[in-house]
């Protein structure tokens, strides 16, 4: 008698809360359904299939010179277009929260155009301008400079894929960012810099790791912008994703698998890097 | 709203060097691209432009693209607010992981998300051997390239409404139950029209990478012509040929697409007061 009775307040083993609120079972049921046929299914059959041949199959799969290039290729140059994009981008964070200039609504909405423009328009306009005979590539190529169809295409994608990710993520903390406190820095005599460095960048920081993070994580895995522009070299200009390609082109289901672990596993060791940066930044500033 | 900062005019020559540099890049990076597509597309002029229309590949290419994105979308749409609905109004444990394993496909680079269909339904796949013998085609036919889709696309409604429904509570829901009205109506009645705006935002987002997507549906397709060529593969093949004014002009509509996305985008944002896209939107 006394176990049935309602225990709302107190709730000792029930793994939900009890809500007069009707609709949970189905609700429930149906996301539960979706997300196991959606996405852990597909998950589970990508890190059950590297390790047909052992361990030693998907090392023989991943350290082979070709993949490891590609790899290289793609998490390196996504670092670095990431760096690049965490500055320019706070760049066009600060110009758009801080200054009134005709057109700024305009700029504003067109930051976000590289999330909806769909990545082989990106990949075959960024082809046609930097090869040699493009506008920019015409110009570069009396400096010696190649771009498409080299590691340097890879890395010119990357800039235009992860630039909203920065600017999305700096903006609004910028625009919340109490002015009071740059003025009063200024009133105790910080110059512009100082109080840049001083006030300003520690607000901003958890912001841009996480525009770093999230522009790093899309460049990593980018396709579609890149392989137009990249000329696909193997070992020198061919990115990891396209290597998957090839290896389920040639039926190798367990080597493309293996690639495929392999990104996921880079990806999850870049996030665990860029949390713990966010916590050790939380910690200082909570000194 | 003391203390955020207000956008000032620009008076001095600092500022007006930063702005400039911000511009001149985001011109290199977005403005140049956009324009070429276009400047490409009428390069031989109006008539070579609208002929890439005519061709029958490329209507079947369009078709199919709007054919996917009819049938992902409105799925999409549908999980978010079931997952929205279970997960903001209700508490339960192992919340945080199904909030993390929803989450993890916006991390997937898209040829894993294409990749993981050919491991399950692929010939030699898990199921592949089975699927044969019943003769039934996924892989290299349209329904992989609708699970691509869909696996690419499952976060963007769901994520726009859990946040903005957990915000909301459950009150007004509750007060209208007390009050008598059924789950149902309480749905339709209170918890849609709350979430109304973002529900569309998600649902713009969710179709305009429906439409886009390339690298999922890239390994997914096949490139059979006419049959699993959706808009942005027949782009691909387009250019592969060299037929430059047909890949640029395709490229337009998607384009047009993307602009589109994003005035209806600002509207929406101003309409519901919606906080602008954060990082990971799209």
């Amino acid at each position: 008698m006394v176990a049935l009775a309602p225990t709302y307040g107190a709730r000792p083993l029930a793994w939900r809360e009890p809500s007069p609120l009707p609709g949970f079972h189905l609700a429930f049921g149906f996301t539960l359904l979706y997300v196991s046929a959606i996405i852990l299914l597909p998950l589970a059959a990508l890190i059950a299939r590297p390790w047909e041949h052992g361990l030693d199959g998907f090392l023989t799969a991943i350290l082979q010179p070709r993949t490891l290039a590609a790899l290289k290729l793609s998490f390196v140059a996504a670092t670095m277009a990431a760096l690049v994009n965490v500055v320019l981008g706070l760049l066009i964070a600060w110009v758009l929260t801080r200054y009134e200039f005709p057109g700024r609504r305009v700029v504003d909405a067109l930051v976000d155009l590289p999330f909806a423009l769909p990545t082989a328009v990106a990949g075959i306009a960024l082809a046609s301008l930097y090869s040699p005979n493009g506008w920019i590539g015409g110009l570069l190529e009396p400096l010696g400079i190649k771009v498409a169809y080299t590691p340097l295409g890879v890395f010119v994608a990357l800039l235009a894929v992860g630039l909203p990710f920065v600017v999305r993520s700096v903006q609004p903390v910028l625009q919340d960012l109490d002015a009071g406190y740059e003025e009063a820095a200024k009133t105790l005599g910080a110059t512009a810099p100082q109080s840049f460095w001083r006030v300003v960048m520690p607000a901003l920081a958890p912001a841009l790791i996480t525009g770093f993070a999230l522009a790093f994580a899309r460049g990593a895995g980018e396709y579609g912008s890149v392989i137009f522009i990249a000329g696909n070299m193997p070992g020198v200009s061919e990115i990891a994703p396209l290597v998957i390609v090839t290896r389920l082109e040639q039926y190798d289901y367990a080597g493309a698998a293996s690639v495929g672990v392999a990104m996921l596993g880079l990806s999850l060791v870049a996030l665990l890097v860029t949390n713990a940066a966010q916590v050790a930044l939380a910690k200082r500033g909570g000194r | 709203m003391i203390g955020t900062v207000a956008p000032r005019r620009i008076e001095s020559g600092g500022p007006a060097v930063l702005a400039l540099a911000a511009l001149a890049w985001l011109a290199l990076l977005i403005g140049a691209p956009m324009a070429t597509v276009f400047v490409q597309a009428l390069s031989k002029g109006l008539g070579a432009f609208l002929d890439a229309f005519k061709e029958p590949d490329g209507l079947a290419a369009i078709r199919l693209t709007l054919l996917v994105a009819v049938i992902a979308v409105p799925l999409n749409a549908a999980f978010g607010l079931a997952a929205a609905w279970s997960i903001a109004k209700f508490n339960f444990r192992g919340k945080a992981l199904l909030l993390t394993l929803i989450d993890l496909p916006l991390s997937l680079s898209p040829v894993v998300s294409g990749l993981v269909w050919v491991l399950l339904f692929g010939a030699r796949g898990w199921f592949g051997p089975m699927l044969e013998a019943g003769g039934i085609k996924i892989i290299f036919a349209v329904p992989g390239i609708l699970l691509g889709t869909i696996l690419v696309t499952v976060p963007l409604v769901a994520r726009e409404l859990i946040p903005l429904m957990a915000e909301q509570g459950a009150d007004e829901e509750l007060a209208a139950t007390t009050l008598g009205s059924g789950g149902w109506t309480t749905f339709r009645r209170v918890t849609i029209p709350n979430v109304r705006w973002a529900l569309l935002h998600g649902v713009l987002l969710s179709n305009a990478r429906a439409m886009g997507e390339f690298g999922a549906v890239s390994v997914l397709s096949g490139h059979i012509r006419g049959l699993t060529e959706t808009l942005p593969l027949h782009v691909e093949a387009l250019y592969n040929d060299y037929d430059f004014v047909g890949a640029f002009a395709s490229a337009s509509l998607l384009a047009g697409l993307a602009i589109v996305t994003l005035v209806a985008k600002t509207a929406l944002e101003r309409a519901g007061h919606l906080a602008a896209a954060k990082g990971s939107a799209f």
